[in-house]
């Protein structure tokens, strides 16, 4: 059974379809690299899988480890092993990193029926993740995200990951914003995140972060539909030749 | 005034110590004279337009006789800070038995008022000066039934290495009791100090009101951190009148905290009298059920180089209703101020209500001013963003709630005031957590 698997799945946010019938299957273990131009409905994918309020599917079905993942609160879903990636990471004034993912972190193992860490244990338990990732914890003492540069961000998430051990994790333009040396380091941490029982959905604007992060497969969107999927090599056509031909082929 | 507010007058008048009795008198009959003139605050009184004390009519308040038996363990359970100087007012009346002042220094003086007025003429010249009882009803009404209260000197360069912590507790019997505690506080040049402000209530059901006034001097380049912090039942009226001056080179920081469910005002006073004074006058506070909860604060900029900084952060959930109302005047002297507010509520419920007036009257050409206000519900994408994570919707919202509040707390400058804040006001949203995870109280 794939882990994920995506059926004809259609959306629409304010009332506007945006996603038209998307049809996608992972498998665990598997990374792949969802690409596609500005407005392609990329990102509405990322918050539908998670869950936000506001996308509202209209069509198709969702299975997550044969389940169906459409029925679970964004909460559960995060519970069960579903991870985003945001572009955009939230500031949350007043929260300190720690504070936020000791929350995230005993929700997810009370969820499971496992002890939830005191702030000893889960100090441990993040300098322990954060180093084998060559991650600083330090910004974890401040205010989530707060004043962070975009790479501190990117990396942020990347820590955050790497501290929830996710199934499935959907990478939503984690290269935008970044100068090639955070590009490096993020990529880094995501390959070492890399797992037989994980799989990896990596959305990109641009080619470049699959230079680092090399995909399985790779899929290109455009209005709201995959137009085309191939391996590793389709990513390099697409840097040479453009979205434009794809999307005279699928207009 | 309506014919319901002169009888409430008359009645908390009946209920003080009556005129020409004791070292006070020439105060109190400044503040019956007074009162005769302004009345309560009512409809018409602009700087009450939010805050209406209806609550006071038609109760049969008493004065402070009447009392609960009240003991150590239990101001020690409430009110905290056991490391402290304590003195402890019961409905206004300094209790020598509850304070704690044994090893207090010599550059300290702590004294009932009436002593205090009589021994020292600085202290008796001092009162009544920064709350003036003409412009202010409230003090008006504290001074006309003033019968008691502290005094409390610290002499120049003096550097106390413990708090002074004023636990004052209203604590009707079986009748409902109006209280008025009064405090006079005179920080000499240089000296250092910290002042907490424990506002606590005791009893079972009986009304209480509550109208303290606190007149504090900072002087030339002194240093005051002054922390209070109030909590009352729904049946409590609060009212506190504060009016500090700050010298040259001083340096003032002020915290309020509310987390009462009746109704509370704090209406302030600053005075930036020198030059290079510096004040920071921060507040939090929680509203739930049909609480009332208005903060009123006056920062007169009259000299130059001063600077001043106000952050106000409130979560009102239920009915409750919130009133910030915060004046900054540079005057035309007070070049190069630096004054800056921010007023910020959280509204949990469609029926929550804010009233927020920041005010700014700038005479001077130098300076650099700001206010701003905002009013909101908690934030969408950083709810979802706590949720992606596994995090669910009702501790989502109470750590945002939380972390929403703390943001100010943080700003006090003494470390074990600001945990102690910090820790009261987390064990408070602990409590109301589900009323809050949903905005309305089930």
């Amino acid at each position: 059974m794939a882990l994920l698997e995506i059926r004809d799945l259609q959306a629409e946010v304010d009332g506007k379809e945006i996603l038209k019938g998307i049809n996608l299957t992972v498998e665990a273990g598997e990374v792949h690299a969802v690409m596609g131009p500005n407005g392609s409905g990329k990102s509405t994918l990322s918050y539908v899988l998670a869950g936000r309020e506001g996308y509202e599917v209209t069509g198709g079905e969702v299975l997550y480890d044969g389940e169906n993942l459409l029925d679970l609160e964004p909460e559960e879903r995060a519970c069960e092993g579903l991870f985003l990636a945001f572009q955009y990471p939230v500031e949350i004034p007043g929260v300190a990193g720690t504070t936020f993912l000791r929350h995230a972190l005993n929700a997810k193992r009370k969820y499971h029926g496992e002890d939830e860490y005191d702030a000893m244990e889960f100090v441990k338990f993040v300098r322990a993740k954060a180093k084998s990732l060559n991650l600083s914890d330090d910004m974890l003492k401040r205010p989530v995200n707060v004043g962070f540069s975009g790479g501190e961000k990117k990396r942020n998430e990347t820590l955050q990951m790497a501290v929830l051990e996710p199934r499935l994790a959907v990478l939503d333009e984690t290269d935008s914003g970044l100068d090639i040396d955070a590009l490096k380091v993020v990529a880094d941490g995501v390959n070492a995140l890399r797992a037989p029982d994980r799989a990896m959905v990596v959305i990109t604007h641009y080619q470049r972060l699959l230079d680092y992060v090399v995909p399985d497969k790779v899929h290109v969107m455009a209005n709201g539909r995959i137009v085309k999927s191939g391996d590793k090599s389709l990513a390099l056509e697409l840097e040479e030749r453009g979205y434009a031909h794809l999307l005279d082929a699928a207009a | 005034m309506s014919a319901a507010t002169t009888d409430t007058l008359q009645i908390l008048l009946a209920a003080g110590p009556g005129p020409g009795v004791g070292p006070l008198h020439d105060l109190r009959d400044a503040g019956r004279a007074a009162l005769a003139k302004t009345g309560l605050p009512g409809r018409k009184t602009e700087i009450w337009k939010y805050t209406r004390l209806k609550a006071l009519d038609g109760v049969a308040w008493t004065g402070p006789d009447a009392r609960p038996e009240i003991d150590g363990d239990w101001i020690d359970a409430q009110a905290g800070f056991r490391d402290a100087w304590r003195i402890v007012l019961v409905n206004g009346r300094f209790d020598a038995g509850l304070s704690r002042l044994t090893d207090l220094p010599s550059a300290a003086r702590i004294a009932p008022l009436p002593e205090a007025a009589g021994a020292h003429g600085a202290v008796a010249a001092a009162l009544g000066q920064l709350a003036n009882a003409e412009r202010f009803p409230m003090v008006a009404l504290n001074a006309a039934c003033l019968e008691d209260g502290v005094a409390i000197g610290v002499e120049e360069r003096a550097l106390l290495e413990k708090p002074i912590h004023v636990v004052s507790i209203t604590a009707p019997g079986a009748q409902p009791v109006a209280a008025h505690p009064r405090l006079l506080i005179r920080i000499g040049a240089g000296a250092q100090a910290t002042l907490l402000e424990s506002h606590l209530h005791l009893g079972d059901g009986a009304p209480a009101f509550t109208n303290a006034v606190l007149e504090i001097i900072v002087g030339e380049g002194a240093r005051l951190g002054h922390y209070r912090i109030h909590d009352g039942p729904e049946n409590a009226l609060f009212v506190a009148t504060t009016a500090v001056s700050v010298a040259g080179g001083a340096q003032y920081d002020a915290f309020a905290l509310n987390i009462g469910a009746g109704l509370a005002r704090n209406e302030s006073m600053y005075k930036l009298d020198g030059e290079r004074a510096e004040i920071a006058v921060n507040g939090a506070y929680l509203g739930v059920g049909g609480a009332h909860i208005d903060n009123t604060t006056f920062i007169d900029h009259a000299r130059p180089n001063c600077q001043s900084q106000e952050t106000f952060n409130g979560v009102l959930s239920d009915h409750a209703r919130g009133v910030f109302q915060g004046k900054i005047l540079v005057r035309p002297d007070a070049q190069n101020t630096d004054g800056h507010q921010m007023h910020k509520a959280l509204l949990l419920s469609g029926k929550a209500e804010v009233d927020a007036k920041p005010e700014l009257e700038i005479y001077a050409d130098d300076v650099r001013c700001g206010h701003g206000a905002t009013i909101g519900a908690l934030d969408a994408d950083q709810l979802f963003y706590l949720r992606a994570r596994g995090v669910d919707e009702q501790a989502a919202r109470a750590l945002l709630i939380e972390a929403f509040l703390l943001d100010t707390v943080e700003r006090i400058q003494d470390l074990a005031v600001r945990e102690a804040f910090a820790e009261a006001l987390t064990g408070r949203l602990r409590a109301l957590q589900s009323s809050l995870a949903h905005g309305e109280a089930a």
